[in-house]
């Protein structure tokens, strides 16, 4: 069991550092596939913006709900928005988007990748003169990290949009005062280390379903098996990296930009 | 030359292959015939370099293809083409893309010019005007030869066809048949064929090698191997249930 793990997280490691050497190959001799990447680009944006965008609304919204109240009865309601800004910029709004985009993407990357090595797809690449990596992972990998980073900015911005109205309507502040709090407290590395913990996300979530998919063995029910453990390990794994990102973040900025 | 030497594979507990040696000499045809199950697969995709041996080599033109780095492999696999058993075609791209994919990554050729070649090559599988057919709308019959148009698309010097003809009727077979032969002929094409098809191999066939138990049990020319007094031989050939070969 320990040996199995330490050999995955080896090789998914292997296939992290073959993206990269496949990326400068393939832009250096002129190879690099933009099409496949804007493919994969809308793929990826196109299938998660109505449920990042849901989700980041009804997450502001709750949290306004959640701590509205609260802060209200002790006289603290100035702060509601800036602390909903800070809860949805920093931890919810990359760590949902997340978890979104690896049960939506991570998931049909490992299946289409799965489907593709026992039909031997995959095989049939390497006889072509083209590596499985450059082909089927380099623009998987980009589009989903470039993605993560763009969904990441929908979910905050209808995080916002959610808390405001939710804010005006049942807590009974104003708009002007949760918009005054937003811009007193956020401040702009709260949302940039936001945004670079969806950037490894997105790399998680791609990595670990083209890794599935890759090591995919048998008929139907191994590409089922690969497709469930791609979600499972990489949600898990996001929200281990998710603490090792925050103590990481919080301490450089504390210790750097304050 | 391809020199198959000494070729040892085992995936887990099953030793796939067992000491296979075999030679197949340029322009030549060789049939390799045996049951199923037996790696005449694994055989073929150590020959194009798809599967490293546990011990042994594959000899490509007098060079040992095991110890090929990926680029070295890369450049060898533009002079080779291969027939998968189930076809392999891309899912998600049409015939076109799929013949032209090759082509497409190795080559600067125009889009036009593709577009002649591939229904140049569509033509000669029988099944022109299917350029923007997705795979999905294609029978099994017909994926096998957009299989075989994409395997000739770059007018390789070795052709690997893994059981070209199953799943096609008689007269396709016998045009892929024809094809193959006409390949051989006009560009001494070197081919390598496992097939289950006694009919097909005999008429394709400048050899034919038995493989059974991991290894090369019998090859020789179709007169040869038709009267080879090895039981394993005589049993293939007239299919009988009984005998030294038994079901894998």
């Amino acid at each position: 069991m320990i040996k199995s793990f330490i050999e995955a997280a080896g090789e998914q490691t292997i296939l992290l550092m073959q993206t990269f050497y496949w990326t400068i190959q393939s832009l250096r001799n002129g190879k690099f596939s933009f099409k496949n990447l804007i493919n994969q680009m809308s793929i990826i944006g196109v299938d998660s913006f109505m449920m990042v965008a849901i989700s980041g609304f009804a997450l502001g919204a709750v949290l306004v709900v959640q701590i509205g109240f609260q802060f209200a009865n002790m006289g603290a309601q100035s702060y509601v928005g800036g602390v909903v800004a800070l809860s949805m910029t920093r931890e919810i709004a990359p760590l949902m988007t997340a978890i979104v985009v690896a049960g939506r993407i991570g998931s049909s990357m490992a299946a289409e990748i799965g489907t593709m090595k026992i039909t031997e797809q995959i095989d049939a690449l390497e006889t072509m003169a083209t590596n499985p990596v450059d082909y089927l992972v380099v623009p998987r990998f980009w589009a989903c990290t470039f993605m993560l980073f763009l969904l990441t900015v929908v979910s905050n911005a209808f995080g916002m949009v959610g808390g405001s109205i939710t804010a005006v309507y049942q807590v009974g502040l104003t708009f002007e005062s949760f918009k005054d709090s937003i811009l007193y407290l956020l401040k702009i590395q709260d949302l940039l280390g936001g945004l670079l913990k969806a950037v490894i996300f997105g790399g998680i979530i791609s990595i670990i379903g083209c890794y599935k998919g890759f090591t995919t063995e048998g008929g139907a029910e191994g590409v089922g098996k690969s497709t469930t453990s791609a979600v499972v390990i990489a949600i898990m794994l996001i929200i281990a990296v998710n603490f090792f990102l925050t103590v990481g973040i919080t301490n450089f900025t504390s210790a750097y930009l304050q | 030359m391809i020199i198959v030497s000494n070729v040892h594979k085992r995936f887990g507990p099953k030793q796939v292959l067992k000491g296979v040696n075999l030679k197949i000499y340029d322009g030549e045809s060789l049939v390799i015939l045996g049951p199923s199950g037996c790696g005449k697969s694994v055989l073929l995709k150590h020959i194009i370099g798809l599967l490293k041996p546990d011990s042994g080599q594959v000899f490509i033109d007098g060079e040992d293809i095991t110890t090929y780095n990926a680029n070295q492999l890369d450049l060898l696999r533009m002079r080779m083409g291969m027939l998968f058993q189930s076809a392999a075609l891309f899912d998600s791209l049409n015939v076109e893309d799929n013949i032209a994919f090759a082509l497409k990554r190795h080559t600067k050729l125009s889009k036009l010019a593709l577009h002649h070649l591939v229904s140049e090559k569509l033509e000669m599988v029988g099944l022109p005007g299917t350029n923007y057919l997705m795979p999905s709308e294609l029978s099994g019959g017909m994926r096998k030869r957009v299989g075989l148009a994409r395997a000739i698309a770059m007018e390789p010097e070795i052709i690997l066809y893994d059981e070209p003809t199953t799943g096609l009727d008689p007269i396709m077979t016998s045009a892929i048949d024809e094809l193959h032969l006409s390949l051989k002929e006009k560009l001494g094409v070197t081919s390598i064929v496992v097939t289950h098809d006694m009919k097909s191999a005999f008429r394709i066939c400048d050899r034919v090698a038995l493989h059974y138990g991991g290894q090369i049990v019998e090859i020789g020319t179709k007169e040869e191997i038709l009267n080879s007094p090895n039981p394993m031989v005589q049993q293939f050939i007239k299919g009988e249930s009984q005998g030294p070969m038994t079901l894998l």
